[in-house]
């Protein structure tokens, strides 16, 4: 007989997404984060459910708590530090429960693959009071979503889901289940003694808080997803997550106990499953955030001694750390060139940056596709914290060196990060009569995570057309006298402005507006091919100054010097090596604008 | 994005560790992903793993593809990749470390500099292949770019290299076809199944 079961190969993202659909979720709200953005993404493609990207993710949970309170099952969903900007709703809402099922993802990234730090969330859930399920693979990514909801309208509390790199952007076989309705009635209901927090109603609140948590610990003993795999007890492994996987894979013949939920621990299993092994580790990446709980159960185990505190776990480590096996390379590593990320050819931050290496300015930058002007050749970016972190910082500098720093600091931001927290680091330039020069760089998109649209490019995450925020006047607005919208691949333009502004001691904000060249629309556009004129060619090197990979070097030979070429397929004909080459060597190819690139 | 799983009637314990690598946009994603739903509908148990984000700008990019009755880790071990397939010249030196005496190497011969390179900081190795048949490995070398631009579709590169590997898997040419035909746009359909093919047909001509 043939089966013909249905089966999906999902990423563990997708599979959260399909974990809501199925659990009927009504309310999704999320801004795009490294591991994170492919839920809400996935999970705007189902028909039924709203989905938006909002301005920041505190923003996000107050979203969901909201449709929460109106009794819908709702999501929000974004990266380990996106949650410390959530973080004001989410501790609070520990204290008001829920009415509609309440689901916090977190997608931590423990390699620090596309983040700036590697914080540990697992810590969000002490801290906070609220349950913490921890799936390892694409199936219970979905399965433990629909359980949070489930646990969520049970207890009374929102959900925390975390994953990591590794579960978010691993693709496992998935099984499409059934639809489940909550059973809880949507609509106004005013019930002021759980949801206005005055200090009357918290502190009742707090006391259910503790009630519901020591509910919680009873229930985590007999919860289905915290699961024995018996074995040899020689040796008795306690794990979560994707370590989980590792531990299974590299040693196939210890004991067990997988916890599905890492916060409340199940005391009296945990005890249990100790006290029948020999010996007990601990298999867990980032903080010894299981290892400290168990060892205050007064339970032995070993844990950080041997397993690293950072960067992902993968099998051979932990074969290493518990049976001290490291597996002899076959062949070592070569010395060949890096291959670091780039901007793209044609990329609207590219002249910007060069320019402002040229002026040797001090760059309080932030976090996007821009912060890769950091690296060789541009070498333009001096700080890189946290989302909004440029306007802010850029303004601390300048109050702590007083006269003398102006004209030597300017602060990058992009759109959505302005949206996300530039703003209100712009009102206090204002409000405290600052004088900080605040370049956003305007590129119509959310780029670095994959082009989500943004409140100022004026498309939804349904990529329906909507209202498109006016930077310009939001700034004059804000209080901003000096404003101005620049082209960035005028280079020179650009270059007289940031000039002139950087001179002023009075706040000023220059937008340079231009689109990725990844946008669709941008794709389909004709453009010009730009090539040089080999004869003309001195070979100043000045125009591989911008670092754009479409123009390549070749070097001379005896006699001959050095000249530079453009590669036609990558050239994406933004201009800006045509002015730099001061030997006119860079043109437009004839039929240049003929050759439409193809999407 | 829904595929039948046919039942594996034979009881091997066939697996295999697949090694995606090359640059940021190169399709390598894509790639991965037929390949996987390919080994699913042949009754594979599959894991795939690969990094979003920032390294995509034109940066090195490497994908895991595990499959096997049942498959625990998505990361595949140091000297344990049975294929590595790179779709660029240059990446298939990066990953020596992955590789074993076992492995085998399907290349792209493209060559995509690095900024260092092309700036004209570093220079780009010669001799690639050569040092990879030195170490004793079984190398295919293919120019999948001259290939795609055959075909008419310099994007269909992946497809190419989908068609080399195929050659090497416990999958049938069909289940292929059948995932290209769903996964990928109608209108890249055609030359995508045409770039698979010819990918299919090279390998023999290389041993
Ligand atoms: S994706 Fe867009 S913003 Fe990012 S580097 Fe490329 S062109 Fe620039
Ligand atoms: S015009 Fe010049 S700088 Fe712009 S993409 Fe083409 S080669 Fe690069």
């Amino acid at each position: 007989m043939k089966k013909s079961s249905k089966y999906l190969l999902l990423s563990g993202n997708e599979a959260i997404a399909l974990g809501a659909f199925e659990a009927s979720v009504k309310v999704a709200s999320a801004y795009p984060g490294t591991p994170s953005t492919e839920i809400l993404e996935a999970l705007s493609q189902y028909e039924g459910v709203y989905t938006e990207w909002a301005p920041n993710e505190k923003v996000a949970m107050e979203v969901a708590l909201g449709a929460s309170f109106a009794g819908v099952r709702a999501m929000v969903s974004m990266k380990h530090v996106g949650l410390n900007v959530a973080s004001d709703p989410l501790f609070t809402a520990a204290y008001t429960g829920v009415r509609g099922g309440l689901v916090v993802v977190t997608a931590d990234d423990p390699e620090m693959h596309s983040s700036q730090n590697a914080q540990d969330n697992r810590n969000y859930s002490i801290a906070s009071k609220i349950p913490m399920l921890e799936p390892s693979d694409s199936h219970e990514a979905k399965e433990f979503t629909k359980i949070a909801f489930r646990l969520s309208e049970r207890f009374d509390t929102p959900v925390l889901l975390r994953t990591t790199t590794r579960v978010s952007h691993v693709s496992g076989i998935v099984r499409k289940g059934k639809i489940e309705e909550s059973r809880v009635e949507p609509g106004i209901v005013k019930i002021p003694e759980k949801f206005v927090m005055l200090p009357v109603n918290a502190r009742k609140r707090r006391v259910e808080l503790h009630r519901r948590l020591q509910k919680l610990r009873k229930y985590a003993e007999r919860f289905p997803e915290n699961r024995l795999f018996w074995a040899n007890p020689e040796i008795g492994v306690i794990t979560s997550g994707v370590s989980y996987l590792y531990v299974r894979e590299a040693l196939p013949e210890v004991s067990v106990l997988k916890l599905g939920m890492v916060y409340p621990l199940p005391e009296r299993l945990i005890k249990d499953f100790a006290s029948k092994v020999k010996r007990l580790y601990v298999v867990e990446e980032l903080d010894p955030f299981l290892e400290l709980q168990i060892k205050a159960m007064g339970v032995e185990c070993i844990g950080k001694e041997v397993i690293p505190e950072y960067g992902e776990l993968n099998p051979e480590l932990v074969r290493a750390a518990i049976v001290g096996k490291k597996k002899r390379r076959v062949f070592s590593s070569v010395d060949i060139p890096r291959r670091p990320p780039v901007m793209c050819p044609g990329c609207p931050h590219r002249g910007l940056f060069y320019v402002l290496s040229k002026l040797k300015v001090f760059v309080s930058g932030d976090i996007g596709c821009y912060t890769l002007a950091a690296s060789r050749p541009l070498s333009a970016m001096d700080t890189c914290v946290c989302m909004g972190a440029s306007v802010g910082g850029a303004h601390g500098m300048e109050k702590a060196l007083g006269e003398d720093s102006l004209g030597k600091i300017v602060a990058v931001i992009g759109d959505s990060t302005f949206v996300h927290s530039g703003i209100t680091g712009l009102i206090d330039i204002v409000y405290n009569k600052g004088f900080s020069t605040v370049i956003i760089l305007d590129n119509r998109t959310t780029a670095m995570t994959g082009h989500q649209p943004n409140p100022a490019s004026g498309i939804t995450v349904k990529g329906e057309k909507t209202e498109e925020i006016d930077l310009e006047a939001l700034c004059k607005a804000i209080g901003v006298k000096h404003v101005y919208t620049v082209n960035p691949h005028d280079i020179n333009t650009t270059k007289k402005i940031i000039e002139k502004e950087l001179k002023r001691s009075a706040p000023s904000v220059i937008i340079t507006k231009y689109p990725c060249v990844l946008l669709p629309e941008e794709r389909r556009k004709k453009k010009p091919i730009y090539m040089v004129i080999s004869e003309k060619c001195k070979g100043c090197r000045i125009c591989l100054k911008i670092g754009c990979p479409a123009i390549h070097w070749t070097a001379g030979k005896g006699k001959r010097k050095g000249k530079a070429r453009i590669d036609a397929i990558l050239c994406n004909g933004c201009g800006e090596c045509e002015l730099l080459c001061k030997f006119n060597a860079i043109v437009i190819e004839e039929n240049g604008g003929e050759k439409k690139k193809k999407n | 994005m829904v595929v039948k799983r046919r039942k594996r009637t034979d009881s091997s314990d066939e697996k295999g560790n697949i090694l995606f690598c090359g640059v940021g946009g190169q399709g390598i994603l894509l790639a991965s992903e037929v390949v996987g739903y390919a080994l699913i509908q042949n009754g594979f148990d599959v894991k795939k793993s690969e990094v979003h984000g920032m390294a995509q700008r034109g940066g090195s990019v490497e994908a895991f593809l595990r499959f096997g009755k049942k498959v625990y880790s998505p990361l595949i071990e140091p000297t344990t990749v049975d294929i590595q397939v790179s779709f660029e010249l240059l990446e298939s030196l990066r990953y020596l470390p992955m590789l074993g005496k076992q492995s085998r190497i399907i290349v792209n011969t493209q060559k995509i500099p690095p900024l260092s390179v092309s700036t004209g900081i570093e220079t780009y190795p010669d001799g690639i292949i050569e040092r990879l048949k030195g170490f004793g490995l079984e190398v295919y070398p293919i120019d999948a770019f001259q290939i795609s631009k055959e075909i008419g579709e310099v994007r269909t590169v992946n497809m190419v290299l989908v068609g080399a590997l195929s050659n090497f898997l416990p999958v049938d040419e069909d289940a292929f076809l059948d995932v290209i035909k769903w996964r990928v746009p109608e209108r890249f359909r055609e030359v995508n199944l045409e770039a698979f093919k010819r990918g299919r047909g090279l390998i023999d001509n290389i041993k």
